[in-house]
């Protein structure tokens, strides 16, 4: 087994000297993105509030966009999928994220329209 | 990478075995494949979270009003615990990449360190999540439900702070007891009663004026409905029970689904990291007892590992899930 290590993260922008190195800076990294989400969750800035992008407030847009930031961080340097064969790796990323993109298109959908029927259809649930 | 130009004893062995087109080993691999199915039953259970969200989107609870805790320190205090726990379990993964790359360079005592440490994050983890459970188990105003089941809930109208049922709840001597399975008919039994009564808690909001009622509903600036006074005591006359804290049947937050999605989603990741914990004890005594160095390799490390960070992933997608959106 050969344990050589890409110690380069940010497409190459910051290079780490070693492996060790390499993981203290990727925690310095998630730290960061969770302290930003906190920040966000409490103060909660009106105008990411009040705007939306195609039905969800901008809060939550960036809030999903920085949970794929850190799990791409968690997968490609915790699990060590940078150092992975790329067939491995885009057997099982892609895989899940096929699945769910679909998963999450049909169940959002529905829920939508049974939200309609139960707003604007003849029934009475909220008594 | 390893070279793609295959030679000839390669050609040979893929018939043979021992031939991994991937590059990982056979462990590794179902480590991965085990993941990988996994995380879609994650990705199941935060999907169905969403399609009942999505169904009640103008009615579900808002989690920095449910999450408000922190151990030993009273008040309002929203989300700190919880980002506390999750970067106690990035930490517990950090330590477990340290470990693997210890084990990758032979060395057994830094393994041993590194292992231990992230054993007490998981614990620690394990721990916070039962005390989050016990408080959201306990609840801490009270709500009414009405005949509908949706909750009603009370708040000071010179504050805006939310009032507790015990704030106004009157005190009305009755003969009510809880049923007790050793008397009436049928040895039935009921879980133990309420604090305070329907009739006690309602005539305490109707003599207390500074008390008004607070709905599920979420109005344009993303907060719950406070309706007026009036409205108010028209609204109490719906309400049919006392809720306290929350079980699988009804919750004093809101929607009975956000309930029932709290305790089997971190549920199921908790006992997701349990059982981590368990398999990290494992190999951490394995590796005391020299196991590994004796195999000349930590590749066990490695594959605990990335189940350990599996776990770490799936919270990431929780928190934003649960707790944030």
């Amino acid at each position: 087994m050969s344990h050589e290590h890409k110690l380069a993260i940010f497409r190459g922008t910051l290079k780490f000297k070693s492996n060790t190195q390499k993981i203290w800076g990727v925690l310095i990294f998630l730290s960061i993105v969770t302290t930003v989400e906190v920040a966000l969750g409490i103060t909660k800035p009106e105008i990411l509030v009040a705007n939306t992008f195609i039905g969800m407030k901008l809060l939550n847009w960036i809030f999903i966009i920085l949970t794929l930031v850190k799990a791409y961080y968690i997968a490609w340097d915790f699990m060590h999928l940078r150092d992975e064969k790329s067939s491995l790796r885009r057997a099982i990323v892609w895989t899940p994220i096929f699945l769910v993109s679909y998963l999450i298109f049909i169940l959002l959908f529905e829920a939508d329209y049974i939200y309609n029927v139960f707003k604007d259809g003849y029934i009475q649930w909220n008594f | 990478m390893d070279s793609t130009i295959s030679t000839g004893a390669e050609e040979e062995s893929v018939w043979g075995g021992g031939n991994q087109p991937l590059g990982a080993s056979y462990g590794k691999l179902m480590m991965w494949f085990f993941i990988v199915s996994d995380a879609l039953t994650f990705s199941g259970f935060l999907a169905s979270y969403g399609f009942s969200r999505f169904k009640f989107i103008e009615t579900w609870p808002i989690a920095d009003e449910v999450f408000t805790h922190v151990p030993f320190i009273h008040g309002n205090f929203p989300m700190y615990y919880v980002a506390f726990m999750t970067f106690i379990l990035i930490m517990s993964s950090v330590t477990m990449v340290l470990a693997v790359d210890a084990g990758h360079r032979m060395m057994k005592n830094r393994v041993i360190l590194y292992m231990f440490l992230t054993i007490i994050g998981g614990a620690i983890f394990v721990g916070s999540q039962a005390w989050e459970w016990a408080t959201f188990i306990k609840g801490d105003y009270g709500a009414l439900e009405t005949k509908g089941g949706r909750i009603l809930q009370f708040v000071k109208a010179d504050t805006g702070e939310r009032a507790a049922l015990a704030d106004f709840a009157e005190q009305i001597e009755t003969e009510r007891v809880t049923q007790q399975k050793n008397v009436g008919i049928w040895y039935s039994d009921e879980t133990s009663l309420p604090s305070y009564s329907l009739e006690e808690v309602t005539q305490g909001f109707l003599t207390n004026p500074n008390i008004l009622i607070r709905t599920e509903t979420i109005n344009e600036e993303g907060e719950k409905t406070l309706l007026t006074r009036e409205e108010s005591l028209a609204k109490i006359k719906d309400a049919s029970l006392v809720v306290e804290g929350a079980n699988l049947v009804r919750n004093e937050y809101g929607s009975r689904l956000f309930a029932d999605f709290f305790f089997f989603i971190t549920g199921f990741h908790g006992f997701h990291v349990f059982s981590g914990v368990v398999i990290n004890v494992i190999i951490f005594f394995n590796i005391i007892l020299g196991t590994y160095e004796r195999r000349g390799h930590y590749e066990m490390v490695e594959k605990v590992g990335l189940y350990w960070h599996f776990v770490d992933l799936v919270w990431v997608f929780v928190f934003t899930f649960f707790y944030l959106v």
